[in-house]
């Protein structure tokens, strides 16, 4: 949600999103796990119009009764400290973890492909599949599903490889994120 | 929290707990959190919580005080009008469906303006939930986005925490409405009931920060001190920060000599009679306070959030100034405006500290440092931003309100407003010496909110006097409250300025669509003073302006509730103004002689 403004002025003051550029940002929200709470997380994304590229969800921690959503964004600095901050401002958060702007950060997507294809293509899919560490989960005489992780990048080139040789279907969990050490 | 589940899951384990049903709870909370007084309506899915409260006032006489309306929407805005001005969370109390539904308007209205509010539904019993049942509406759904927070309570055991838990966080932090919707199984149902906990007691890890960072508020102050054109630029915050907030205020600007502006919602933390008083700023705020905000070097902004209305045109916002913004919200700060520095905290412990850094640091009152800052105020308030000439045979507006201003300001009245001209008159004619004496739909904007909200106050304040300060249009979106006033023995004193027309509407449509008004004049209205009888009663109305004075005197004589049909000049505009898409230094006087039809130009048009 850029906010248009005509530049000028010299203001250091002057608030012009347009020309500053977006940045993904990755947001693990520790949240009290009770009912609507996802709700409430997607409901501020879509109020103020900020973009959510991928959302991850479940009870991470039973005994404290809490989940960790993990949210994928884009948007200006300015924006993205905006969104921290109405995260942070929900009564059911515990805590919200920047993970994504911290280049070194983890991130792990899972996805499951179908190919379809016969002869020399379906021998390259298979080939393909190794080279990126996918599981065969599933085999007819013309189709696979693999079963394929890691960063989502990855798994975006895995697609593109995959399109030519009868890629028919993906499912991907979104991303998970993790900060380094301890 | 872990604590909280374990006893939930069993009961048993809860040592002396009182054993009642979830309607007998909502009482019993009430009467523990200090509540006296709940504005509500009826209906099937709240019938056990009517019923308790009937069987509490029979038990303890009247300890609780229910006040029936004739809309829901006027509970809600009677209900932020006895907290705007006791400071104390308002309480409503409806049932499910269309009730909870009619709410609506007052929860948003709460949580643009942070009034603390705490809304009890009633929802259809758990096992209907789901199935379009009688009166169901997935009110926690609806309100989701427009609450500080609300939760469905399925489980008789957990409800009593729910429900102090709602005035725990509807009360601290930026104060805000929580909802509790409750389904009629539960308000039947018996289970333990727990008394309030202390901090941290509740399954929610809800924790404000009150007090500023320490370095930040040195830094804060050094540039104050530093300055040569300073400001200080207040908001609601302050007025919620309590009393002693304001105090601060006034003592932190004694000390700085630095001048005090403020914005629709902080009128009154700061006393319109102090020399250092410059008025509100904003689209029709006044010439010296924009000019001031647009000119100054360093900016001070007091539990304020750069709306719109107060900016003006954003890239052209305070250009040379260094900007401190002091907020307990922290997602307010840098949200529109960037601050130089940002402090979390709540206004009045920030003042204070601030205060206090002042002293530690030796700063004293050097005030000659500012004598040239206040040389161009002097020349800014010289233009006599608010002028108009009461000319002819009809009342001006403006007349209208400083006459009635001129008759109470000695009385130490409450204010309320509706939405749109009237409002912004009051706003610049009525000088305002304390915090909660001026209660108005800021955030909103909502038409409809002051005869309630009067209700509410004058219900808090049964010895004061409480004027509702309308328009012809604006009052009549809850005028049914009337009954209500009528019923409570509030005498409230509405004065309508009736131009026929939707004030602002008109303006804007003068202002922007070349003089093409479209619907925004009512070709009918009732007959004020016989619908003012009608309900039980007393109408007044003044045409002339010679007329006036009495007038205004007959309605302070009334015990009445009043409505008071003051017929003003229809097409005056409220002046000054600063044009949609234009800067604070940009304003329109009224003296203006230009055509005001092209003083807003096509990118103006476009913003509200």
């Amino acid at each position: 949600m850029a906010t248009k403004a005509k530049s000028g002025q010299g203001s250091a003051y002057f608030l012009d999103h347009a020309a500053t550029a977006e940045e993904r940002a990755t947001y693990a929200v520790l949240v009290d796990n009770e009912a609507g709470v996802l709700h409430r997380v997607v409901g501020l994304f879509a109020a103020r119009g900020y973009n959510i590229e991928s959302l991850t969800v479940a009870e991470t921690d039973h005994a404290a009764h809490t989940s960790r959503i993990t949210i994928v964004t884009r948007g200006t600095p300015a924006a993205l400290d905006q969104i921290r901050a109405q995260l942070e401002k929900m009564v059911c958060t515990r805590k919200v973890i920047d993970v994504g702007r911290d280049a070194d950060s983890l991130e792990r997507e899972l996805a499951l492909v179908k190919v379809r294809g016969t002869g020399a293509e379906r021998m390259e899919a298979l080939r393909i599949s190794e080279i990126f560490r996918a599981r065969v989960v599933d085999t007819s005489e013309e189709s696979f599903v693999f079963e394929v992780s890691g960063a989502p990048s990855k798994i975006d080139k895995f697609e593109v490889l995959m399109r030519p040789l009868g890629l028919v279907e993906v499912a991907r969990t979104g991303v998970l994120s993790f900060s380094r050490g301890v | 929290m872990t604590v909280h589940h374990s006893l939930s899951a069993d009961p048993a384990a809860q040592g002396g707990a009182e054993r009642m049903t979830g309607a007998e709870m909502v009482v019993r909370a009430l009467v523990d959190q200090g509540v006296d007084t709940l504005f509500g309506y009826p209906g099937g899915a709240v019938l056990p919580i009517y019923d308790a409260l009937y069987r509490d006032e029979a038990q303890h006489g009247a300890r609780l005080r229910h006040i029936l309306v004739r809309h829901e929407q006027g509970a809600a805005h009677a209900a932020e009008g006895y907290a705007r001005s006791t400071g104390k969370p308002g309480v409503v109390l409806v049932t499910s469906g269309p009730g909870a539904t009619n709410t609506v308007t007052g929860i948003v209205d709460a949580l643009m303006d942070s009034i603390p509010m705490v809304v009890l539904t009633g929802q259809a019993p758990t096992h209907l939930i789901g199935t379009d049942a009688f009166q169901e509406c997935d009110t926690v759904g609806i309100t989701r986005s427009c609450t500080k927070h609300n939760v469905l309570v399925k489980d008789v055991n957990k409800l009593a925490d729910a429900l102090h838990e709602a005035f725990q966080i509807a009360t601290t932090g930026r104060p805000g409405p929580v909802l509790v919707d409750i389904p009629k199984d539960v308000q039947f149902a018996t289970g333990n009931y727990r008394p309030k906990q202390p901090k941290g007691g509740y399954s929610h890890h809800y924790a404000p920060t009150l007090d500023g960072d320490a370095r930040k508020i040195a830094e804060a102050v050094h540039l104050l001190a530093g300055a040569r054109r300073p400001i200080l630029y207040t908001g609601g915050g302050v007025i919620n920060a309590g009393p002693d907030a304001a105090r601060a205020l006034r003592e932190l600007a004694q000390m700085t000599g630095a001048p005090v502006t403020s914005t629709l919602m902080g009128l009154g933390a700061f006393p319109a009679s102090d020399p250092q008083w410059l008025g509100m700023l904003g689209m029709h705020g006044s010439y010296e306070a924009n000019q001031a905000m647009h000119d100054c070097d360093v900016m001070i902004a007091i539990g304020a959030r750069f709306d719109d209305r107060v900016t003006g045109r954003l890239d052209a916002f305070s250009p040379r100034s260094k900007k401190v913004h002091i907020d307990i919200d922290p997602s307010s700060i840098g949200k529109i405006v960037r601050a130089d520095i940002g402090i979390i905290g709540d206004a009045g412990h920030v003042l204070r500290a601030m205060i206090a850094a002042w002293r530690s640091a030796g700063f004293g009152e050097a005030r000659s440092r500012l004598d040239p800052w206040w040389t161009q105020i002097s020349a800014w308030r010289a233009r006599k931003c608010f002028g108009y000439r009461q000319a002819g045979p009809l009342i001006k507006p403006q007349y209208a309100v400083e006459r009635l201003w001129a008759a109470v300001k000695d009385l130490d009245p409450i204010i309320t407003t509706e939405v749109g001209q009237h409002q912004m008159w009051a706003a610049q004619f009525m000088g305002f010496e304390a915090p909660n004496r001026w209660l108005t739909s800021g955030g909103l904007g909502t038409m409809g909110y002051g005869l309630p909200a009067a209700i509410g106050a004058q219900l808090a304040f049964p010895d004061r006097l409480v004027i509702d300060v309308a328009g012809d249009a604006s009052i009549q979106m809850n005028i049914q409250e009337l009954s209500t006033a009528v019923q409570y023995g509030a005498p409230v004193k509405v004065f309508i300025l009736n131009n026929e027309w939707m004030g602002m509407v008109r303006q804007w449509q003068e202002l922007l669509h070349e003089e093409r008004y479209a619907h925004s004049y009512s070709a009918a209205l009732p007959d004020f003073v016989k619908l003012a009888e009608a309900y039980g009663g007393v109408g007044i109305r003044a045409e002339k302006p010679e007329e006036l004075d009495e007038a205004i005197a007959e309605m302070l004589r009334v015990d009445k509730p009043v409505l008071f049909d003051c017929r003003v000049e229809r097409a005056e505009n409220c002046l000054p103004m600063i044009p949609s898409g234009k800067a604070h230094n940009e304003m329109i006087l009224p003296d203006f002689t230009g055509d005001l039809s092209t003083a807003i130009d096509a990118s103006g048009r476009g913003l509200v």
